[in-house]
């Protein structure tokens, strides 16, 4: 290597890949909490003066309370674990079937063409419509939960998948064909990073529906589990109980979504576009 | 040794690209494929480079066939192709087969310094311009230390200037190693500059219309009156003249 190079080398230290982000105020985080904070106080104030009735419409501290009581004697915990468990196993297995079916249907055309159009028409069949076969082939256990947990999953990451694997631009794919990559390799060095976008689009999505889909699945036959202390809350006359578990699935679906994403933004920080850098 | 024997190429339409195409590139040689667009220069190299067979007829490197992209053929494309997710390092790396790991940096190092990107080489695609990218795709397909280097119509979603740099850089590059090129372009001043013959394709059935040897010296200035001769010889050949234009629809 020639002189000239070496200067080069220790004349710009490093290159950082990531080196190009905007600069953001320190506060700009904060932004997001304004709205919430306002209604919050809003809705106390109105709560004090008892123009929202607390047997309708209970105060945001009394909701606080009472999530505050069920931690403590542990009851939180128990219906947030179970809820959560259901979920996970549920978002797995879903997210594994569709992860699988999705990548052979986008990359093989004769494979779509067997297994999507069949696909397609149990999509369109009301997911709870599942609700009563599955409590007959599974019995009321956890199974049926499960189950219907996963059919939620499954759609949304099925089909951003296979639309995703399908949208690999072709130009790229012929450079790997070009540098005789098996299909092994091609799919591992091409189409995965390729589809990571929409892949994770899918899964965001799915984790949603999930998280609807355990309501629907613990509001109709449960012991325990957040749904279950919503129907609860409903069945003997607390409102406190029912805007917590309201509250309570609005946490968690924010903090499992924003793991997520979080773990998105550092998989797909080579994007180029618009939202990938705000 | 590079032989095209009756190459032709009929799309499923029936429009017939490639008509009985044949031609032979020695080794070491600079071949440019000039002509107008549709006339199968773009197919031509695709079938080289074995990303589209041949309806009959076929290409052969050293007396055998190809069937499929051989080892020995690197390529370069139009736009940079380069993988939006792998840094300049990554994507100059991507042909290389399995080395040591001390071999594939220093080999990297090499070439990122031939293409004058040293100081990029963890940048991301996003981050580089359209002549940066360009040239990590060309270092991409010389690392590999091809044979044979296909090239279609490599500078031509450049602007002029950055254009005749990279032809200096590709030029440089092709010093170390000598592969043998087939350049594909519409940019008569680039074939004239590059090459050590030119083929000249006419569309519709796509056949070799005309050949030119262009025994000038290296490095050759774009302003030298033999380089200006060549040009308007080319541009003759290429029949673009309105005369002739006007008398046909006429």
């Amino acid at each position: 290597m020639s002189s000239s190079s070496s200067k080069r080398h220790s004349s710009i230290t490093s290159f950082k890949a990531r080196s190009y982000k905007p600069r953001r105020s320190q506060w700009s985080w904060a932004r997001s909490f304004v709205l919430p904070v306002v209604l919050l106080i809003g809705w106390e104030f109105l709560s004090q003066i008892r123009f929202f009735l607390p047997n309708l419409l209970p105060a945001p501290s009394s909701v606080i309370a009472a999530i505050w009581d069920l931690a403590l004697s542990g009851e939180l915990f128990h219906h947030v674990g179970i809820t959560l468990y259901r979920i996970v196993l549920g978002f797995t297995i879903g997210g594994i079937l569709a992860t699988i079916l999705g990548a052979l249907t986008g990359y093989s055309r004769s494979v779509h063409q067997f297994i999507d159009p069949s696909l397609q028409a149990l999509r369109s069949i009301p997911s709870l419509a599942w609700v009563p076969l599955f409590i007959l082939w599974m019995g009321i256990g956890e199974t049926p939960k499960v189950a219907l947990i996963a059919v939620g999953v499954f759609f949304p990451v099925y089909l951003n998948l296979m639309s995703g694997v399908q949208g690999v631009d072709r130009k790229l794919v012929e450079v790997g064909k070009a540098y005789r990559l098996s299909s092994l390799q091609l799919i591992c060095r091409v189409f995965l990073p390729a589809t990571l976008p929409a892949y994770i689009v899918g899964l965001r999505s799915g984790l949603g529906l999930g998280w609807m889909f355990v309501v629907a699945a613990e509001v109709m036959g449960a012991s325990q589990g957040l749904g279950f202390l919503l129907v609860d809350g409903q069945t003997t006359g607390r409102p406190t109980i029912i805007l917590a578990s309201i509250l309570l699935f609005a946490a968690l679906g924010k903090l499992t979504d924003a793991g997520l994403a979080i773990a998105g933004k550092r998989l797909l920080h080579w994007q180029d576009s618009y939202g990938s850098h705000t | 040794m590079l032989r095209v024997e009756t190459a032709t190429k009929q799309f499923e339409n029936g429009f017939l690209a490639l008509d009985s195409v044949n031609f032979q590139v020695n080794t070491g040689e600079i071949v440019s494929l000039v002509g107008t667009s549709g006339c199968g220069k773009s197919t031509l190299l695709r079938v080289i480079a074995g990303l589209d067979s041949p309806t009959s007829g076929h290409v052969l490197i050293d007396n055998k066939p190809i069937l499929s992209p051989h080892p020995a053929v690197g390529i370069i494309f139009q736009e940079p192709r380069l993988m939006p997710w792998l840094t300049v390092q990554q994507n100059v790396q991507f042909g290389l087969e399995t080395l040591p790991k001390a071999e594939k940096e220093r080999l990297t190092a090499l070439i990122l310094d031939r293409v004058g990107l040293t100081q990029f080489a963890q940048a991301l695609p996003r981050q580089l311009s359209g002549g940066m990218a360009q040239r990590v795709a060309i270092a991409r397909a010389l690392i590999t230390k091809p044979s044979i280097l296909l090239l279609d119509e490599p500078f031509n979603a450049l602007d002029a200037f950055i254009r005749m740099q990279l032809q200096d850089h590709l030029l440089q590059a092709w010093n170390y190693d000598r592969p043998t090129m087939i350049l594909v372009t519409h940019d008569v001043e680039e074939a004239v500059i590059l090459s050590d013959r030119i083929l000249v394709l006419r569309g519709n059935p796509g056949r070799i219309h005309q050949e030119f040897t262009i025994d000038l010296a290296r490095p050759r200035r774009r302003t030298d009156l033999h380089v200006q001769y060549w040009k308007e010889k080319l541009l003759n050949a290429l029949d673009l003249s309105i005369d002739q234009r006007s008398a046909i629809e006429v």
